[in-house]
């Protein structure tokens, strides 16, 4: 056996066409290509455009981001409150907040669900580049469920603004459309990448899951049995940086008067995704597929 | 080219696989034969670089799988037929595997006509037979061209229009220079298709060598001879007489005897100076699917025990026996698989049949023929099987069991190996 005398090969290994090798060999007429990230994400792209449950989540998705909105929108126009000096956006949380669980469920999907197919030992051996596989999944799936996300929320936004027209209500000012939008889809699509990451890390779909949709509501559930005078603070905590309250914050409409403000829920999932990411590719690395 | 060396994995204080070190040939088919958990699966992946060895190495042409340059374009695998996402279609499946590789669209096409799926191609691979879905799994380790293929259990589930399809590709793909590695735990199908052989039990190597090599080490002709049915002593007269003139005999299910180290003629002559009639004196060839159950006999993992009903049914009269497959025809009772009868006693009789010349049959060196896994034979074995092994490799911890086969050339319990041993 003819050990390769350069540390960095070319397309066809030396040994594959080792002269005088004692054994035959095969070279194949396909021409090789050397392989990158882009590669990957185009498959991925295949992968994910090609099973129903991406349909499936991301069409209830845009049915109840879309179909909420509309309805809040419609009750809010036709009520007879005063509208006036309410931002017509703040309408589009409520269905936004149903439908994240929708982009966690497909980013937990992405990752896990290749692990309970056995799906993943195909592809880490076509691709024995582990963290270029979870990278081009990453990729793919943040574009799809931010576009998904802002194509939704902007046409609930637009429809809100145009319902609430007559009644009095706030011109929204540039930057509120800007975060009501494209924020609010960054934080979304993070979400979603957050649970991707999980996903990779915890290999069950069904696992995966329950955990990202536990750390939604779970602050907020745990918050409310705090009484205690002594854990005012922690209470006080736990409603601020539950990832609903964050996701009101992009629509000023924070159930808290302290704690993140602006753009911070952004900085907040961004800090914690990198993490689980971080983690995610360290532990693919390491464990047996 | 495959090369491992010193493989061992364990999972906690499990050891699947232990010091493994062997290497696959370009340009043959080499067979990769074990019991059912033996640690064929399990070598498969740490050569394709999805389990990490906790000891030694394997590399595919000099490389870890990991670092290996266009892994894709070098490597085919199938590891398990059911290793796609079953609501993506056949096309798509292997359409995102070779957007992965850097291979042509194309050549999803063609490899699905080169298994025969192109006109289920769009339908979406949950509703695959078993056999369907292994036909996808090969056009998927196909689509590279790579130049080493590695196939896990490629037949399972395929009809036998498929089977002679596989075994024809392996041997065509070897034919074109390249490393075809196939496991199996069917020995009648690797006899048919490998060049050479690996086998392993329990996770250590049993044996390494061609398929040519392996049938003349491990399989022995015997003769059967039949006495007349009507004169049991004639058959004792007859035993004890080719015992002496150095044949070993052992009596098979049905009244014949087994006799090895003894050519026909001489048998023939034997018994006419004994004056015992022979109703039948036949020649037979072990099976490799034989040899191959001696030698992994007790390495077996995962034994089936007859269904014993305790308590439940009335005890057979002594002398009864439930139907018997027929001798001769791969499974007689005197190896593995151990006869459904006596799979409850931790030291089975013989034949299960204790006849009148069950147990003296063989005075010199025929070991007691029932050497089973069982963990009694390190201390109470007769001279056989205890004999031999003395030489045997390092044991994994704690595996009493697989002492009577582990001398891999050797397998001591053979009785019709014997002859060529002395």
């Amino acid at each position: 056996m003819s050990t390769p005398q350069h540390p960095m090969p070319q397309a066809a290994p030396e040994w594959q066409a080792a002269p005088g090798s004692p054994y035959p060999t095969y070279t194949s007429p396909i021409p090789v290509v050397r392989t990158t990230l882009w590669h990957a994400v185009g498959s991925e792209w295949t992968k994910i455009r090609s099973v129903r449950s991406t349909m499936w989540t991301l069409g209830v998705f845009v049915l109840l981001v879309v179909g909420i909105g509309l309805l809040a929108g419609a009750v809010v126009a036709n009520s007879s409150a005063d509208a006036s000096n309410a931002n017509p956006l703040e309408l589009g949380f409520f269905g936004l907040l149903l439908g994240s669980m929708c982009v966690i469920t497909l980013g937990v999907l992405t990752t896990a669900s290749e692990y309970g197919t056995g799906m993943i030992r195909t592809t880490m051996v076509a691709c024995p580049n582990r963290g270029r596989v979870l990278a081009a999944k990453a990729i793919v799936f943040f574009l799809v469920a931010f576009v998904v996300t802002l194509v939704s929320a902007s046409l609930v936004a637009f429809a809100h603004v145009a319902m609430l027209e007559g009644e009095g209500a706030l011109e929204p000012t540039g930057e509120e459309w800007f975060k009501a939008t494209v924020g609010v889809s960054l934080y979304i699509a993070l979400l979603g990448l957050l649970s991707l990451a999980i996903g990779s890390v915890i290999r069950h779909s069904a696992g995966a899951i329950t955990i990202m949709i536990g750390a939604v509501l779970a602050p907020l559930v745990i918050a409310l049995f705090m009484f205690s005078q002594s854990l005012k603070d922690v209470q006080q905590a736990l409603f601020e940086y539950s990832i609903p309250n964050q996701l009101s914050i992009f629509y000023a409409n924070s159930l808290t008067d302290s704690g993140p403000s602006g753009w911070d829920p952004l900085w907040i999932m961004l800090a914690v995704t990198a993490a689980a990411f971080a983690g995610a590719v360290a532990l693919l690395q390491k464990r047996d597929v | 080219m495959i090369e491992a060396v010193g493989l061992t994995k364990r999972y906690g204080d499990k050891t699947a696989v232990y010091n493994l070190s062997f290497q696959v040939r370009p340009g043959a088919v080499t067979g990769f034969l074990g019991p059912n958990g033996s640690g064929k699966s399990t070598t498969m992946r740490m050569i394709l670089g999805l389990d990490n060895p906790t000891a030694g190495h394997v590399t595919i042409g000099g490389y870890p799988y990991r670092r290996l340059p266009n892994a894709p374009r070098q490597v085919g695998a199938l590891l398990d037929a059911k290793a796609v996402h079953g609501g993506r279609s056949a096309r798509n499946h292997l359409l995102s595997l070779a957007q992965l590789s850097g291979i042509p669209a194309r050549r999803v096409d063609e490899v699905l006509g080169v298994v025969g799926l192109q006109d289920v191609a769009g339908r979406r691979s949950k509703g695959f037979s078993l056999g369907m879905g292994q036909r996808l799994g090969i056009a998927a380790a196909l689509l590279g061209d790579p130049q080493v293929l590695l196939f896990d259990e490629p037949v399972n589930g395929l009809d036998p229009e498929g089977i002679l399809w596989v075994r024809n590709l392996m041997k065509s793909l070897a034919a074109e220079g390249r490393t075809v590695f196939v496991s199996s735990h069917l020995m009648s199908e690797m006899a048919l298709t490998a060049d050479h052989l690996i086998v392993i039990g329990r996770g250590q190597l049993l044996s390494d060598m061609s398929v040519k090599d392996f049938i003349s080490a491990n399989s022995a002709d015997f003769a059967r001879v039949r006495t007349p049915d009507t004169e049991p002593q004639l058959r004792e007269k007859l035993t004890s007489a080719l015992t002496e003139a150095g044949g070993q005999v052992l009596p098979e299910q049905d009244g014949a005897l087994r006799v090895t180290g003894l050519p026909l003629p001489r048998i023939s002559d034997i018994a006419h100076d004994s004056g015992v009639r022979l109703w039948e004196l036949s020649p037979h060839q072990a099976s490799l699917e034989e040899a191959y159950m001696r030698m992994t006999q007790g390495a077996v993992d995962y034994r089936s025990v007859a269904d014993q009903k305790a308590g439940l049914q009335q005890p057979l009269p002594p002398g009864a026996q439930p139907p018997m497959p027929v001798p001769g025809q791969g499974q007689p009772g005197w190896y593995a698989p151990p006869p459904p009868q006596q799979g409850g006693q931790p030291f089975p009789a013989p034949q299960g049949t204790p006849g009148p010349y069950g147990a003296p049959a063989a005075p010199g060196g025929q070991p007691s023929p029932n050497p089973y896994a069982q963990p009694a034979p390190q201390g109470g074995a007769p001279g056989g099987p205890a004999a031999e092994p003395p030489a045997q490799p390092a044991q994994p911890p704690a595996q009493p069991a697989a002492a009577p086969a582990a001398p891999a050339t050797a397998p001591a319990t053979n009785p019709t190996k014997s002859e060529d041993a002395r």
